[in-house]
């Protein structure tokens, strides 16, 4: 490797050539502050406008000074980091963007987690000198979706959003417009985002620095439902919930609290407590019938079937597919997702088992995703205008009620998820991380096709952070299923126009929105671009999956009773009523008005 | 072809346009049809003369009779006295101000005197949609002969030797930049012309594209040629649709020709030019924010490295250059770079087009060597300032340049001693701002046009700018203080240090050249709440001398907004709090009471 010497603070450093002077001082325990920076190490995501301006060093010789972000070390440079010419531009340079921004730190959702009030500390801005009377601050409408709160006011132009939401999603929504002082990232013509060819993944969110993009807030829904004593209510806890709150309450990144976030539902006061993995495994076994039959159709020589079939538990997918690949809707599976199926079955199944009736059942999900508070609200998946699931929270939200309501999460006592809609197989922990629902179908689909046990229950081959995995999976003799896993849309367009072009060479494929799938989702703790702590939490799903007693769907009890009890068999037409589901076209054109 | 006894040259710029040439066109073309003259007398439109503030210009060859501010009207006298009878029009003469004697011929006349057209060499001379008249001209002469030579390094030697610099703004070494992009190896490369002209006041790049457009197209042809590319782009801004059109043409006369296109001069040389319309957005002038407009994106700068030379439009080599620039190519390979580099100064060679402009007596487009001074330019090419008042000030460099005062009238005039005078060369705008001028709302008016112009990607031009701008206009209200004062040095200094491309960087030069040349202005304002220049419209306090007052109430009765009281044959008073300023008491008043404080 090509190394370059050079001095930082008075102190000789060597580095590969290519590195940043942020790197380089880094590796030497100098941390520079950063604003508009981002760079998620693994994810090929790496936001670098230099923009901010807050990184700014002192280079010897040059006229200027140099953001350290994006200037590379050269051969004898000698670089400062701290002298009064840089700390009074960084100060300067911080003061200009706080009188920019609403500072209304108290009542800002990101309070206590935003990283522009941490380098307000971090200088100690006691009163800023560009306020006042003469000093005008940008004015833009507050955007509340289904999912996404903009509040373009704080923005501060760092281009992290923009960045996801084109180059790693290909979405294609957020962009930077105006110029000069009004200049802001924003839909075309500054549409809301539902008129947008937006798909509410909220990766913007879980990138925004400061209080622009966040979650809509459903905390005030659950807390007066809970109180009303006419409702019952009943939560669904997400796979991936359970590997990330934790750190919500000073544990160390990938902690399992599947116990102490039952716990801490039952103690805020929900009258039953089940878990989101219960239907995945529901999924399983209907996206796997469904799998197993286009599949049987497609090797008999059937060119109607679709093939590969593509998984449809994400709903920022769903709405990606609708919206810009209309025409190709037929490939993803009608299975519904876990959050929905989960849904169909307490507002029907569970409702008439414990005489309650539809409109008085609450059936809130606590999800580590926004989009899937959009897909609560989709008119399909009702029934006579009440939703199958009233709506959604992130784990952040739960994460504010359990401290909203004086719970010390750290010391709860385990306890366990309710019963019938609790009881859940390893198969379905691993939604959370990319490969996962993938590999619990072919846990499933293996022995189902074969009618023998599988020799082993973990496919290596279909797990790891790769954006896009492919893998070939020998079932039996003349069936080896071609698979293919991507997370982030950008991939997942990739996938699509292989399928347009008609060169797709795979049978199934798994999407999911979110960078390293629902581990990575828009509603967990935000990670500030430690992408260390998204690994944690993806360990920790395989770990969960290894502890769990039943690890494949087909063989969880409680699956295999409603099935005998209710629904009848898998794809059946029970199923089809309940747990599956049509998709639409949905493409946008963004036009002038 | 016919043989004509006279040529009628008639300005067909931007400005004479405005001010009816088409029209004047038509009439003499008209008119000599209608005294069977027209196989005797040619009609042409050319580019800019350059004389704006005497616009239209029509030009009489072979005698060079220069015909200033023109009507349509005048044409049929022109034809009658002029063609016919051989006697020039003397009321349309140009008029020394100095002995009031009238000069036929524009080489006699101070504001021609001095310059020197190099770049502006075919301005004004032939018609800029005949390739033949280019042609005539040497054109495409150059180009024939670097192809010949196939020796690209030459080429690029030479015009390293020649010493031309980049006439945008900052004075890259253009052979230099050409060797930079060369030697990079790549399966296409691009030459860009950036006609993306956009400080306040110059037009000189309109003004060769609309009036030589062919010899950006040969320049642009040499380059291609010496870097490697086979395709040229001119970035031009879509509000110049007459350049736009004269390129257009120009393009099309030189492809029939062969001159552009495939094998050209019978070599294995091809090269195309497209054309790529800007918004009009200044910071697209900066070469990443032109190269990713003209991709589609958003016009804003990039971190440089990577230069365009290693990665520029499409990630592909370029090298953008101003139009300025290619102008002087041509004549360079023609003429050699000996006769180049010994015009000019030691480290500035050639000659520099200026948009002379502001409160001076010939506003126009001149053409001057390197290290002509600024007093020759102002009082000699100029004409001096405007209703003999005193010199104040001059803004070089637009937006990013800065003031310069008097002790600066005998500085030559390049690159390095303007940077060193705290101001810069910058596309050749030049702004002459006399004794009248605030210099407090001269920064101000530049920094208007930063603010808008900023595209906004770093936070130190996007909201440094913008708190510059709030504090001067603070301070024009009379409302600022020494603190302010301290608040927008320190501002502009870190805006300077910190902001991301060459516009941010130079933004506040404005502000901290006044400040430096023009201190006790500042203090006037912020400390006396005085405007020295009496521009300050806060500032300004009408009064009413009560004893010149007669009590007449022609004041009162015409105050828009009844600020003014009193009752008859008694001395009037202004109420200060609702006076407007608008002016309207002055001009009522028969008994010169009212005075402006």
């Amino acid at each position: 490797m090509d190394l370059i010497k050079l001095t930082i603070d008075n102190r000789e450093v060597e580095v590969p050539r290519g590195t940043t002077i942020l790197k380089a001082a880094k590796g030497m325990g100098i941390d520079i502050p950063t604003l508009c920076h981002f760079e998620l190490e693994g994810f090929k995501f790496h936001n670098k406008p230099g923009g901010c301006r807050v990184c700014v060093v002192e280079v010897a010789g040059r006229r200027n000074l140099a953001p350290a972000c994006v200037t590379e070390c050269m051969p004898d440079m000698v670089v400062k980091t701290n002298s009064m010419r840089v700390l009074n531009a960084r100060k300067t340079v911080l003061e200009l963007i706080l009188s920019d921004h609403p500072n209304d730190c108290l009542q800002c959702a990101k309070s206590g987690n935003c990283e522009l009030q941490d380098l307000a500390i971090r200088f100690g801005i006691r009163k800023n000198p560009f306020t006042g009377a003469e000093h005008t601050q940008s004015s833009y409408k507050v955007e509340l979706s289904p999912s996404i709160v903009r509040d373009m006011n704080k923005c501060v132009m760092c281009r992290r959003c923009e960045t996801m939401c084109n180059e790693i999603q290909s979405v294609g929504a957020l962009s930077a417009i105006h110029r000069g002082f009004p200049a802001v990232v924003s839909t075309a013509f500054e549409k809301q985002l539902t008129e947008t060819p937006c798909v509410f993944c909220g990766q913007c969110v879980a990138v925004c620095p400061v209080g622009a993009l966040t979650e809509v807030d459903n905390n005030g829904k659950v807390l007066r439902d809970i109180a009303d004593p006419a409702k019952k209510t009943v939560v669904q806890v997400a796979p991936a919930v359970r590997v990330a709150l934790g750190e919500e309450f000073g544990m160390a990144p990938g902690s399992i609290v599947t116990k102490k976030l039952t716990a801490a539902l039952k103690a805020i006061g929900f009258d039953y407590v089940f878990d989101t993995d219960w239907s995945a495994d529901l999924t399983i076994m209907e996206e796997g019938t469904e799998l197993i039959g286009r599949l049987t159709k497609f090797l008999a020589g059937d060119k109607s079937v679709k093939i590969p079939l593509m998984t449809s538990c994400c709903p920022a997918w769903v709405n990606f597919y609708e919206k810009h690949f209309p025409q190709l809707r037929e490939y993803p599976s009608t299975a519904k997702s876990p959050q929905q199926m989960f849904g169909a079955i307490a507002k029907n199944y569970f409702a008439d088992k414990i005489g309650c009736k539809r409109e008085d059942m609450v059936c809130v999900s606590v999800m580590p995703c926004v989009a899937k508070k959009y897909e609560t609200g989709r008119e399909e998946l009702a029934k006579n205008g009440n939703p199958d699931v009233d709506y959604s929270i992130t784990t952040r939200e739960l994460a504010r009620l359990i401290k909203m309501a004086n719970i010390d999460f750290n010391s709860l006592p385990d306890a366990e998820f309710d019963s019938p809609l609790g009881e859940s197989t390893g198969a379905a922990v691993i939604f959370g991380a990319t490969g996962g629902v993938m590999e619990a179908a072919v846990r499933t689909a293996y022995e189902v096709i074969t009618g023998k046990t599988l020799p082993k229950v973990d496919f290596e081959e279909l797990r790891g952070l790769e954006g896009v995995k492919e893998a070939t999976v020998h079932v039996q003799d003349g069936l080896d299923l071609k698979l293919a896993i991507v997370h982030g849309l950008g991939n997942a367009r990739k996938m699509l126009e292989l399928i347009e072009k008609g060169e797709c060479p795979y049978h199934a494929i798994e999407v999911m929105a979110c960078p390293g799938g629902c581990i990575d989702g828009a509603g967990q703790p935000y990670h500030h671009g430690d992408s260390s702590i998204i690994k944690a939490r993806w360990e920790a799903t395989y770990q969960a999956d290894r502890e769990m007693p039943i690890r494949k769907s087909h063989e969880n009890p409680s699956i295999q009773a409603i099935y005998k009890e209710y629904l009848g068999e898998p794809c059946g037409h029970l199923s089809h009523e309940l747990l599956h589901t049509h998709y639409f076209d949905n493409q946008i054109k963004v036009e002038a008005e | 072809m016919a043989n004509y006894k006279y040529h009628i040259l008639l300005c067909g710029g931007t400005g004479c346009t405005a001010s009816e040439s088409p029209k004047i066109k038509e009439n003499f073309i008209n008119i000599l049809a209608e005294k069977n003259l027209s196989e005797d007398v040619q009609v042409i439109a050319t580019g800019c003369f350059g004389f704006c503030e005497k616009g239209p210009i029509v030009k009489i060859l072979p005698d060079n009779t220069f015909y200033t501010q023109v009507k349509p009207e005048d044409c049929r006298e022109i034809i009658d006295e002029h063609i016919i009878k051989g006697r020039k029009v003397q009321r349309l003469l140009y008029e020394n101000p100095e002995d009031k004697k009238h000069i036929s011929d524009s080489k006699h006349m101070g504001f021609y005197k001095k310059q020197m057209r190099i770049a502006l060499r075919n301005c004004g001379f032939i018609d800029p949609e005949n390739i033949d008249e280019y042609i005539a001209r040497d054109g495409y002469k150059a180009l024939a002969s670097v192809l010949e030579q196939n020796d690209p390094k030459a080429t690029i030697d030479l015009l390293k030797k020649a010493g031309l610099r980049g006439r945008g703004g900052a004075g890259f070494p253009t052979g230099l930049k050409w060797e930079l992009c060369a030697k990079n190896a790549a399966d296409q490369k691009y030459i860009i012309c950036n006609a993306d002209e956009g400080d306040p006041g110059a037009f000189m790049d309109r003004s060769i594209l609309e009036g030589d457009p062919h010899s950006i197209i040969e320049a642009m042809a040499i380059g291609g040629f010496c870097i490697g590319a086979s395709i040229g782009l001119v970035y031009i801004r879509a509000e110049y649709p007459l350049a736009i059109h004269r390129l257009e043409v120009a393009i099309k006369q030189a492809r029939e020709y062969g001159l552009l296109g495939e094998n050209i001069f019978g070599t294995d040389f091809s090269f195309d030019i497209i054309l790529r319309y800007g918004a009009g957005a200044f910071v697209c002038g900066e070469e990443t924010a032109l190269i990713h407009s003209m991709e589609g994106k958003r016009g804003e700068p990039t971190f440089k490295p990577p230069f365009p030379a290693v990665e520029g439009y499409m990630k592909k080599p370029s090298n953008v250059n101003n139009v300025e620039t290619y102008a002087n190519i041509p004549v360079i390979i023609n003429k050699g770079w000996e006769w180049f580099s010994s015009i000019g100064t030691e480290k500035s060679k050639g000659t520099k087009v200026f948009a002379l402009a502001g409160q001076i007596n010939n506003v126009g487009l001149i053409e001057v060597p390197m290290g002509i001074t600024l007093r020759e330019v102002i009082y000699e090419i100029g004409g001096g300032i405007k209703g003999g008042r005193k010199f104040k000030a001059v803004q070089t460099g637009g937006p990013s340049g800065g003031c310069l005062t008097e002790k600066f009238l005998d500085t030559p005039i390049d690159y390095d001693n303007l940077v060193a005078a705290g101001s810069m060369m910058g596309s050749g705008g030049m702004i002459v701002m006399d004794e009248t001028s605030c210099m407090v709302s001269v920064a101000k008016f530049y920094l208007d046009f930063t603010v808008e112009e900023s595209c906004g990607k770093c936070s130190p031009c996007r909201i440094g700018n913008k708190r510059l701008c709030e504090i001067l206009d603070k301070i024009t209200k009379g409302q600022g203080t020494m603190e302010d004062l301290e608040k927008l040095k320190n501002l502009a200094k870190v805006i300077k240090d910190t902001a991301l491309c060459g516009l941010g960087q130079t933004s506040p030069n404005p502000v901290l050249s006044t400040i430096d040349n023009f201190w006790d202005e500042y203090v006037a304002h912020v400390v006396d709440k005085k405007c020295p220049a009496g521009q300050c419209k806060a500032l300004k306090q009408y009064v009413i001398d009560p004893d010149k007052c007669k009590g007449c109430t022609a004041c009162a009765r015409n105050c828009p907004v009844g600020a003014i009281h009193g009752t008859v044959k008694n001395p009037h008073e202004i109420d200060q709090n609702a006076c407007i300023k608008c002016g309207t008491c002055i001009e009522k008043c028969k008994f010169n009471a009212i005075s402006i404080k």
